[in-house]
């Protein structure tokens, strides 16, 4: 089963590349509010049951796949 | 007559200062030129992009300053005919700005290579290292992690078809290249760019010289 990982900055913590391409999109006259760069993680488990598949996912997710202090997922 | 070089610089760019001396050592006139501004593209008979890590690397290496106002001059300028030199993070750029084909992805082996390589001139360029034959090998260092140079088939045979391979790395490319790219031009083959670095290969001390051609011309 596969299962997707969003990981992105904590709204806390300074974005600089989420600005760097928000500017760059302003700079070329796109009109937008604000912009965040995360990660999109798919992991492709072995569990064929949804729930199991989820633990394991969330075990992945707090072992390495996010840094609390900067992300959350 | 001194030639009038443009060198562009970019938040993170690192090789400026090194390219902007290779330029002035071989008599031509280098001049800053700033991402945010836009220049007169008739002004310059060269333009230099030079390595670094323009933005961070941001979303995609060179994709941020590939969008930057410097680079709609550098485009028009491209237009116009003018020669126009990537290097490293440079060639990244102009790949992202659509004024080269193919883009520079991972390093196959995924580290950053720090390393001399040989390279072989697959096609002259008419104004970069325009003394040499093709044949000719030449010594340069690279250093990077995104240098692999990637095109679909159709497009690489393209680029191959129209004598668009500048040069290509002897023994294979140390990074994944197709073909063993490690550098090309455009179609009007005034655009060019390449992975190793010239300007650190302009003096005995830094070992080897190969590089001077790079900014020597007429």
């Amino acid at each position: 089963m596969k299962i997707g990982v969003k990981v992105m900055p904590r709204r806390e913590v300074l974005d600089t590349q989420g600005r760097a391409v928000e500017n760059t999109l302003r700079q070329n006259g796109k009109k937008l509010n604000a912009c965040q760069v995360g990660r999109y993680i798919v992991l492709d488990l072995p569990d064929g049951d949804e729930a199991k598949a989820m633990s394991s996912a969330k075990e992945m997710a707090e072992l390495v796949l996010h840094n609390p202090l900067i992300e959350s997922y | 007559m001194s030639s009038k070089v443009g060198v562009l610089r970019f938040p993170g760019t690192n090789c400026d200062r090194d390219v902007f001396e290779a330029i002035e050592q071989r008599g031509s006139k280098p001049e800053w030129l700033w991402h945010a501004d836009r220049f007169d593209a008739k002004t310059y008979d060269a333009l230099f992009l030079p390595g670094g890590f323009s933005y961070g690397d941001y979303l995609r290496a060179g994709a941020l300053a590939a969008r930057s106002p410097a680079m709609e001059s550098v485009r028009e300028a491209a237009d116009r005919g003018t020669p126009v030199l990537g290097i490293c993070n440079g060639f990244q750029i102009l790949c992202e700005a659509n004024l080269l084909p193919g883009v520079l992805v991972r390093n196959r082996g995924l580290r950053f290579i720090d390393d001399w390589v040989e390279l072989k001139l697959e096609n002259s360029h008419q104004k970069f290292a325009s003394k040499a034959k093709p044949g000719l090998r030449a010594k340069l260092p690279i250093a990077h992690a995104d240098g692999r140079f990637f095109a679909e088939d159709a497009e690489l045979k393209r680029i191959q078809d129209n004598g668009q391979v500048w040069w290509t790395y002897v023994g294979g490319s140390p990074n994944g290249a197709a073909a063993d790219i490690a550098g090309i031009m455009n179609e009007k083959k005034n655009v060019a760019a390449l992975m190793p670095h010239p300007e650190r290969a302009v003096h005995d001390w830094m070992g080897g010289t190969d590089g001077i051609s790079f900014f020597e011309w007429g």
